[in-house]
């Protein structure tokens, strides 16, 4: 979750606090500066400022099915349903995947018919 | 009770076809019988189990489409548990999520005809519009 949402703090502040507000955010930004030692080719990432300490700005995720318009999720759908399963055979959380909770409910529930029906895996790969 | 369910199930890969047909008309029968109707069967064909499941790791699998009540899936469910080839099934009832469905085409199709008859730049905001309705 806290993944999901700094890069928009980031940039909000970097839009709003325009030139050089590092003196006073530099203290706020608590353990950032020895995250920038561990990453050393940033230019004008220390300028920006505390917050703005991401090299890639993460693209925003959004819900595969409500921008597919995918509404039926069918247990049926291996080739949709494996998409959204880890490699261990796991549901993948909303948080790594953006979809929309409405949708992450009914897929965990298309999962876990077709776990029961043989066609996807409990745990492990689909051997 | 007029309900529709999907019953899916697995028989080992050994079973000879004209065996399959014959659980299958059973099954018709037991339909028919209770007052339900069989609507489709789909016979999915070999396919690789993503576990092993009774020392088995293929299966053919079949999918019937039925219409009744809940009684009549009692029935079929245990038919199938006493059926020794069929090693896994799954019941699920699918009306609802058909009526849910058809909602959304439905509410779909009546937004895009109304920006259709407008000029091009109303139709491409109405997608943006129809999305948190669709998911609500």
């Amino acid at each position: 979750m806290a993944d999901e949402t700094r890069p928009t703090t980031s940039t909000a502040s970097s839009h709003s606090g325009g030139e050089r507000p590092s003196g006073g955010d530099r203290p706020s930004g608590g353990d950032r500066p020895d995250r920038g030692e561990r990453r050393p080719p940033r230019p004008g990432g220390r300028g920006e400022g505390g917050p703005g300490g991401r090299k890639f700005f993460r693209r925003k995720k959004v819900c595969k099915f409500c921008v597919e318009k995918i509404e039926a999720i069918n247990y049926k759908d291996v080739r949709l349903l494996a998409q959204f399963v880890a490699e261990s055979g796991k549901i993948t959380p909303r948080r790594l995947t953006g979809v929309c909770t409405p949708h992450q409910r009914r897929l965990s529930s298309a999962i876990k018919q077709a776990r029961n029906i043989a066609l996807l895996p409990f745990a492990g790969r689909a051997s | 009770m007029n309900r529709t369910y999907e019953l899916m199930f697995i028989v080992r890969p050994d079973m000879p076809e004209e065996e399959q047909d014959k659980l299958i008309s059973t099954l018709e029968t037991a339909v028919t019988t209770s007052g339900g109707v069989m609507k489709n069967v789909e016979k999915m064909g070999k396919r690789h189990l993503a576990y092993s499941v009774r020392r088995f790791r293929d299966g053919m699998y079949i999918l019937l489409t039925v219409e009744g009540g809940g009684g009549l899936i009692h029935e079929l469910e245990r038919r199938l548990r006493v059926t020794e080839p069929v090693i896994k099934f799954l019941t699920v009832r699918i009306d609802e999520e058909q009526k849910r469905l058809d909602k959304i085409k439905a509410i779909r199709d009546s937004r895009r005809k109304v920006s259709a008859t407008p000029a091009a730049a109303p139709a491409p905001a109405e997608p943006a519009g129809e999305a948190p309705a669709a998911t609500a």
